[in-house]
Parts: structure tokens; sequence; C-alpha cells
């Protein structure tokens, strides 16, 4: 292992997903963030007496839906079990979960990491349970407020196998399940509210040796650079423990960002004992075939599979392909502008030699331009894709403009930034250009108006360049002489004439011909 | 009219203006405060709220659509949450608690028209048999003040062997309907598992939990349960099967016994040791007999370790049910707590009783690693034992036959000291309750100034036969129209 030769840490995650469900798992309250304390917490989550909890069907859709993502079994008939701890913001005392018997059973999940690479890593498990409120230590000076909101919100908690060997191999499993969950639409993937949280497991051992360490857990992990570095940490502390021939405490751990460390959670005297029992409230949860298949057959088209048809299709690199399909608003973002782009069209199968290299080459400059341009703009402001003001047809009227070579590649920077105020400026006024001739319009509108056409007209570019070396006969001489670099002085004064809209290609072209040619 | 009238004699007097709900509702709350002082069976009596219902009633009656039941007054156990009314449990953790939301069972019978009256004494969170473990105090046995009515539904027994109403809501999670209906001369049903919604009844233990019933006939009870019962969207173990018999009971009645001649099983391990009042017991056997019955000995070979599997099941499901009074959002909160740790442990040190306790520690030991496999898992495969026994038994006969109680009535405070004598009081009931069957406790004449009873025992959903004997032999019996004289209220 980098950095600790002769070690090897071995890693599994368990991924608590907060599902998208309008209600909670076995409540009628509304399932959402943000509203104000304990106003969405009815007397089912607030565990009055006699209260009874009655599982909804969506939860168990969206679970279903996870586990043939992930090929994995879809038991017929699981159960649930109550989890026995006294904490204030766990109204019952009791935590409804599935322990004996979950939903979803084995399967794996191919993860792509940030080398091109990819590795296989076994899912063991997920099932359903649903989430305790929230215990808020800041609202009250010296007391612990208790917002039961996010009380019986449900999860799906699943649990890799110890598959992953490096903090960015977990990193990359918890970004592909972050995708994976976004493509199914069973999560909002909103790792700042804590949509989707984190707990890992680490142990070290010798290279070579079979035999699991002592295993430490650091739990709640909300984000993908969190995953890397707190598991960085405990890799040396377990590591410089060995090597001083101490022993790893089995034990729970937190991560503290703000000193980049772990901390035990608690002391290892008090060793949890949960007392799973079947929960008798509640009869087992039977999925039958029937089910399974109506789930089955709203599956949506998932990461990998788009990534696949994305390399196919469009002719893109795997590192923009892996880039584009991560985010299902943003492949949606490129498919919509690409699709935008002049009249050629993806082809998939049988379109001629040159249709595909127009795609390949629309696609290269889209995926330039989403993941350069725009992502960029968008991270200034703090927006999401979902939230992108620029449509995505305004953006494949650009790149039209530019394979027309209307615009060069320079100014089609000025020419973005023009569409990106005018999206923003334009936003609550009047409807986005949306369809492909709109957004061509108030493309070739904002050319006109910021005059960035690019300059091609030969006649015209031949009378400047004629002038150009004219003025400079010491610069032309030592040009024919053989030096060859001199053209880009040309090429500069021939710009700064244009303001920088001549046809660069043209331009190279046309001076090279003048120069030639005896003076 | 004369006293303890049945329902149908209070309906049939309100369909025909022969006295309005109000006047029944005052005449009630009269005899109630009259008799409560030496009973103790209401935790909570509400006049206002009553009067104000039964004028609700008294419209209803003049207009459609009534039920039998509209304007009848009723009493509920206080376990059964009821919006607006203080529901304890009979726990000082929940002393103060008012509901927002009124138990299914409960709304039923609202919605039907009856008029509530108060709530109901009875064991803390029903953890007794003997009403003795309330919060609020001991109930006394109409028949005997120094004797308890039994319980944990005492306060619904003594209420309805009083005269008070004609019947009362209970709970049986072990025998809790059926030994206090035995000790007070009453009908006692205990339904199937599932029949009745548990929703907003306070959980005791969730899988053994029933609400059901205590009146003076087996009609009546019948007529009660047609209200209560029915599946309900709230609780995920209420059945959804359809009960035609049971809804047609408000126009039809129960019926004669249909499908005759029926066979009574008599259990032999129940007799094993001779009951008191066993003669009494032999002479309803008899009088079923004379009905057509035809008896045949039986066998529930593994009925004895009924008990024990009882205890860890009941005390495991509770342990983790009473989690949820903590001192955090509800119920008793100690004063000025110094920690969490502090919260939790003095608010339910002094909210629970020593019974509760007592239950909560055992059925967290049975549930803690290390020996769950040996309690818990054991429980319940005694538990599915039994249920095999039971159904083994229903394949020989459509009826079973037991004592519902070891003895008759004992005194207050005889068994306080002494839980394992208080637990054998429900040796006969438990094993039902383990299986979800429903049962039946009927009274079958005193023994030294007692009254004895016996259960009749139906297979699952059979509450049809169960309530169709009972009531076949109450017409050829009167053992259900012995009253206890009540000359302490005329003294007082």
């Amino acid at each position: 292992m980098s950095g600790h030769p002769g070690w090897e840490a071995v890693i599994g995650l368990e991924i608590h997903v907060q599902l998208a469900t309008r209600a909670k798992i076995f409540s009628g309250a509304a399932n959402r963030f943000g509203a104000p304390p304990n106003s969405l917490a009815c007397p089912v989550d607030l565990g009055l007496p006699g209260v009874l909890p009655v599982l909804n069907e969506a939860p168990v859709r969206m679970a279903v839906k996870f586990g043939l993502a992930v090929g994995a079994e879809i038991c017929p008939r699981s159960s649930f079990d109550r989890k026995n701890y006294f904490y204030p913001d766990l109204p019952k005392g009791y935590q409804i979960s599935q322990f004996e018997r979950p939903v979803v059973g084995a399967g794996r999940l191919e993860v792509r990491l940030e080398d091109g690479d990819s590795i296989e890593v076994g899912i063991v498990r997920a099932h359903l349970e649903e989430d305790a409120g929230k215990s808020v230590h800041d609202a009250y000076p010296g007391e612990t407020g208790v917002d039961l909101n996010r009380a019986g919100a449900p999860l799906l908690e699943v649990v890799s196998a110890p598959d992953l060997r490096t903090p960015e191999q977990a990193s990359a499993f918890f970004r592909q399940m972050h995708s994976l969950v976004r493509y199914l639409g069973i999560c909002d993937g909103d790792l700042s509210q804590g949509s989707m949280r984190c707990d890992v497991n680490l142990s070290v051992r010798p290279t070579g040796e079979e035999k699991l360490g002592e295993r430490a857990e650091v739990k709640n992990l909300n984000s993908f650079r969190f995953v890397e570095k707190a598991l960085r940490y405990e890799i040396d502390r377990q590591v410089e423990l060995r090597e001083r021939g101490l022993p790893v405490e089995r034990e729970t751990r937190l991560y503290d960002s703000a000193q980049d460390e772990t901390r035990p959670m608690r002391g290892k005297e008090q060793s949890d004992d949960y007392r799973y029992f079947p929960d008798p409230d509640l009869p087992p949860l039977e999925i039958d075939d029937a089910f399974i298949a109506a789930v089955r057959a709203e599956l949506p088209e998932l990461p990998w599979e788009r990534r696949a048809r994305f390399l196919k299709e469009c002719g893109l690199v795997e590192y923009d392909a892996d880039r584009l399909t991560r985010d299902p608003d943003i492949a949606d973002y490129f498919e919509a502008a690409l699709a935008a782009v002049g009249s050629a069209k993806p082809t998939a199968e049988g379109g001629d030699q040159e249709g595909r290299e127009a795609t390949a080459r629309q696609a290269k400059l889209a995926a330039n331009w989403i993941l350069g341009e725009l992502a960029r703009h968008l991270n200034q402001e703090g927006l999401g894709f979902a939230e992108c003001r620029l449509p995505a047809a305004a953006l494949g009227a650009l790149i039209t403009r530019i394979e027309d070579q209307t615009v060069s590649g320079k100014t089609a920077k000025t020419l973005f930034d023009a569409l990106w105020e005018e999206a923003a400026a334009g936003a609550d006024e009047r409807p986005a250009a949306s369809s492909v001739q709109e957004a061509l319009q108030l493309v070739d509108g904002l050319i006109e108006a910021r005059g960035l056409r690019q300059l091609s007209d030969r006649g015209e570019l031949q009378a400047l360049v004629a002038e150009v070396v004219a003025a400079h006969p010491k610069q032309a001489e030592q040009f024919r002489a053989g030096r060859d670099k001199v053209l880009g002085f040309f090429v500069g004064k021939l710009m700064a004439a244009t303001g920088g809209k001549a046809n660069p290609q043209q331009v190279n072209a046309l001076l090279r011909e003048a120069l030639r040619a005896p003076s | 009219m004369r006293p303890f009238p049945s329902l149908r004699r209070l309906a049939d007097g309100l369909a025909r203006r022969e006295w309005s709900s109000a006047e029944l509702t005052e005449a009630a709350l009269q005899r109630a405060k009259r008799l409560d002082g030496a009973l103790n069976c209401f935790i909570t009596l509400d006049e206002d709220k009553a009067m104000a219902a039964a004028e609700r009633a008294d419209q209803l009656l003049g207009a459609a659509p009534a039920t039998p039941l509209t304007g009848v007054p009723l009493a509920h156990k206080d376990i059964f949450c009821m919006k607006g009314w203080r529901t304890t449990c009979a726990s000082r953790m929940l002393a103060d608690f008012v509901a927002p939301y009124t138990a299914t069972a409960i709304a039923r019978l609202e919605d039907a028209g009856c008029v509530t009256l108060g709530k109901l004494n009875m064991d803390e969170f029903a953890m007794g048999s003997s009403t003795e473990t309330s919060h609020f105090g001991p109930t006394a046995n109409p028949w005997s003040l120094e004797r308890s009515p039994g319980g944990s539904s005492g306060g619904s027994a003594a209420c309805v062997a009083a005269g008070i109403t004609a019947a009362a809501s209970g709970t049986d999670t072990g025998g809790s309907i059926r030994q206090p209906a035995g000790f007070c001369g009453l009908v006692g049903l205990k339904p199937t598992y599932g029949k009745v919604s548990r929703y907003g009844m306070i959980a005791f233990a969730s899988s053994l939990d029933q609400g059901g019933v205590l009146a003076r006939s087996a009609e009546d009870a019948a007529l009660v349960l047609s209200y209560m019962a029915g599946f309900d969207p709230r609780d995920s173990t209420s059945s959804k099967r359809r009960d035609p018999w049971l809804e047609a009971v408000p126009q039809a009645g129960v019926g004669a016994l249909e499908d005759g001649p029926l066979t009574i099983g008599l259990v032999k391990e129940f007799f094993a040791e001779p009951p008191v009042g066993g003669q009494l017991i032999e002479a309803a056997r008899r009088s079923l007999e004379g009905l057509g019955l035809r008896c045949v000995d039986l066998s529930l070979p593994n009925v004895n370790m009924a008990m024990p599997a009882y205890y860890v099941i009941a005390g495991a499901e509770a342990s983790t049910n009473l989690a949820r009074y903590d001192g955090v959002r509800f119920g008793h909160r100690c004063a000025e707590p110094g920690s969490l740790a502090d919260l939790y442990e003095r608010s339910r040190s002094e909210g629970f009783g020593a019974e509760v306790k007592r239950r909560i520690l055992t059925g967290t030991y049975a549930l803690s690693a290390g020996y769950f496999d040996a309690y818990y898992i054991r429980a319940q495969k005694i538990r599915r034992l039994v249920a095999q026994d039971f159904a083994a038994a229903f394949a020989q006969a459509d009826l079973l036959l037991a004592p519902t109680s070891p003895g008759v009535a004992f005194r207050r405070g005889q068994l306080l000291d002494d839980p394992l004598a208080m637990y054998q009081q429900d040796a006969y009931t438990i094993p039902v309750n383990l299986a979800g069957l429903p049962a039946l406790s009927l009274p079958c004449g005193l023994q030294d100034g007692l009254p004895v009873g016996f259960q009749l025992i139906a297979n699952h959903f059979d509450e049809r036969r169960l309530l169709q004997a009972g009531a076949a032999l109450q017409r050829v019996t009167d053992w259900h129209e012995q009253r206890p004289s009540l000359d302490w209220a005329e003294a007082a």
C-alpha cells in the first residue's frame, strides 16, 4: 500500500440512503427536509402510546429497484426487527430495521476508478429501516433540542463486502452508489443535507496475510472527500499501532473534519447489545414475482448502460463518458445539447463514416463545453445541472456556430459568457430558448450584436494579409530565410487588425501563401 | 326498568322512547358516583362529556341512522386512547397523558352512538391479575368488597357487575378479560388475535394483546363485538377477513346453534388440578350436553409449558413497548434531571410500579445477548407447539371447555407479594393467547357466594360458534342472571 509498504487495508462501507418518498416509511407524515422543527412528526413518528407502524409501499418499491439494479436477489419474505436503544431522538426507544432477513440479498456493483480501471464490489445486503430524529445541540445554550421531522424517514442501508483496498476505491464506490441512486430516482443524493451517509469499516493486515485485522468503524461521513480523508487517517493510525506492536481496538470512531482526525465515539466498555427481535407489530414483508416484474419494467437506463451507449453512439473517450454519465442531470444536458447541434444527429448504427466523425467531433465539443466552461460557471454560483438556466439547446446552437466556423473557438468563450449572462438575466422574464430554432436565433443575435462573427471572407482577408506583409518587409525577409516562427508575428498583427475575429486557419494559409510569393 | 338491564333491553327502550339516552346516562352516572367510592372502578368519570354525548345520541335517535347502541352508556378500560380524554393505563407514567387520537375499537363504538361514561381502572399497563397494581388504587369486587375483581380488566368487570353499565371494553393479553369476568360472574369475550384493531390500545405485549368485551350475556357481548371488530388499515396485524354472521348480529342477534351437533373437547391438562367450583363447571358441561353437544376428552400435551413461554414472550415485548416512556416527549418526567442517564433512570423509576419494572427487567434479560436463544427463541418454539396442540384438538372438537381460573376471587392483598402465585391465576387462559384463539368465559354459579366461571375456546375466527353456544346455554340456564347484593352500598 502506498505510504505503508508491506500493509494492506481492508475496507467495507455501509451507506444509508434516504429514500425520496412522499411519506415516511411507517406513517403518512410527509418526508422532506427543511420544515420547522417537529412540524412533520405525526403520532406514529412521535411513538405515542398505542400507535402502530404500517409499512408503506413506496420504500419497498425503491428498495427492490435498487436490488434489481445491482443484480441482487429480492427476498420473497423479509421481516422487520426492533433494534433497542435509548436516545432522545429515537422516540420509541427502538428503531424498526431489518436484521435477520433483509429485503435485498447479495449483489454486486462495478465501480469505475479515477485512473480508468474498474473493480467489482460485492453488495452483501440492503435493508429497509426508519431513520431517527435529530438532536440539535446549538439552538439553546446548555440544552439539547430534539427535532423529530426526520424520525421515521425511510432509509435503505446498503452494506458492501470488504472488497475495497484503498481510500480512493472507497470513495469511488460511494460515488458510484451516489450516481446509481440518483439514476434510480430513489434518493435526491444531497449529501449536505444527509441524504446519503456512510459508515466505513477498516482494518489493516500485512500484505499477503489472509486473516483480517481487528477493525474500527468510522461513522457518519457525508462527503466523498471525508471518506477518503478519514480512511487515510485511520490507515495511518492503525498501521502505526501495529508497527509498534500495539493492538487495534474494535471501536466506533467519529471523523472530525476540522482536525482531520478520527476519535473514539464511545468507550469500549459499553459494548452495545441492541436486543434485536422480530417486531410483533409488523407481519413479514411478502414480495411476489409480479411485483418484482413490475418494478423491473420501471427500471431506467442505468449509469453504466448510459456510459456504454455514449461510448458507442458518440465516440466519446472513456474519461469524458465517465464524467458525463456520473450525474444523470449532466448526461441529460449533454444529450439535449448534442441533439440541438446542427443537423447532425447521433448515429447509432449504420451512419456513414463522415456522419460518425461529425458526431464524435460535436460530442467532444459538447463534452468539453459542459465539463469545462459550463461546469465552472455553475460551480461558481453553487448550482447543479438541474438548476442550470442556460438551456442545453443554446449550448447546442453555440456548438453549431463553432462547427460552421461562424465563430472561432476563441470568441466562442466570449459568446458563451454573453449567453450565460443573457440566460441569467432573462430567466424570470421570458421563456428560455428551448427549441433548436429559438436557440439559434438567440445565439445568432448575440453574435451580431456583439460583433463576434469570424472574418472568413477570402478576399477581405487577402487584402489585409497583403497590407500587413507589405508593412513589415524585414520580418517577411526573415520568414523567407527559413525562420518559420516569424509567422506567429504576422498572425498576431492580423488578429490585432481584425479584433481577433479573423479565421485563424485561413489567416495561416493566406499568410504562408503571401510570404512565399516574392515581394 | 328492572335493575341490571341488558344492552338489548336498553336499546329497545331507547328505540321505543321509553327512556332517553340522557336519562340512561344520568342514571348510570348517579349509580357510578354512589358505588365508586367503595369500588374504585373508574379512573376518570366525566359527567360533562357523557351528558353531551347522550344529548347528541338523543338527537340521532330522533332521526336516522341510529344503531342498537346509539345512546347506550358504556365505559372503557383506561388502556384505550380516546381523543380529549386522559388515558393513564393506570400508571403514574401516564397520569396526565391526553391522547390526540381515539383507539379504532372505541371510535367504532362511538361512531355507533355509544355514550362513554368514563375510563376504567386496571392493573398498571395491564400487567397483573388483580387490579391492585394500579397507580390509582385497587378496585374492589362488587360481590365482596374485600376481594379482588381479578385483572387486569378489573375496573371493567366491577363496573358491569355492579350494574353501572351493561357492558365495558377490556383487553386480554393472558386472561385479562376472562379471569375478571369469571371473578365477577360476567361473560368475558377475548376475540381471535387480529379481530379487533389494536390501534390506540396501549401496547403491553403486541403479539398477544387483544381488545374485547365484558358483559352480562353472550348476546350482549356479541352485540358490542360486532361494532368493535373489523379490519383496520392502521393495524398491520388486524385481519381482513369478513365475518357476515357478526355483521348481522345487531339486526339478527347471535342466533341458534347452527351446524350441530357440536363436539366439545374437555382438555384433561386443565382439569388435572380440580378447580374450585369444579362441580359447577361439571353442571355447565351437562347443560351443554343437554343442548345436544357431545363431549370428548382430549389432551394438549405441551400446554404445561405455556406459562413460562408466555412470561418470556410477554416480558420481552413489553420491555421494548415500554421503552418509549423515557420522560423526553410525554409522560412522567423526574424533577431537574442532572444528565440524560439521570432523566431516564429517575423518570422510569418513579413512573413505573413494581410489577411493570419486574416485567421490563425479565423481558430485557430474555432478549439480551447470550440469553436470547435460551429464552426468547425457546419460548417461541413452545408457542408453536402449543398452537399445534390446539390445531390438533380442533380436528377432534369444535369447542374446548376449561376452567377460567384455578379458583374464585381471592382476597385483596393475598397474592400481591407472591408474583408466581399471581401468575398461576392465568394458567388456563394464557395458552389461548399464545395460540391467538377466541375464548369466552361464562358464569356457572356461585361457590360460597362467589362466582365461578368456565371458558369455551374456539378455533381461529370462529366467534360465531363460541357465542352461539354461550347464548344457547344462557337461554336454558340462569347463572348469568345472578347479581351481587350490593348491600354494602345501601349501608353506605
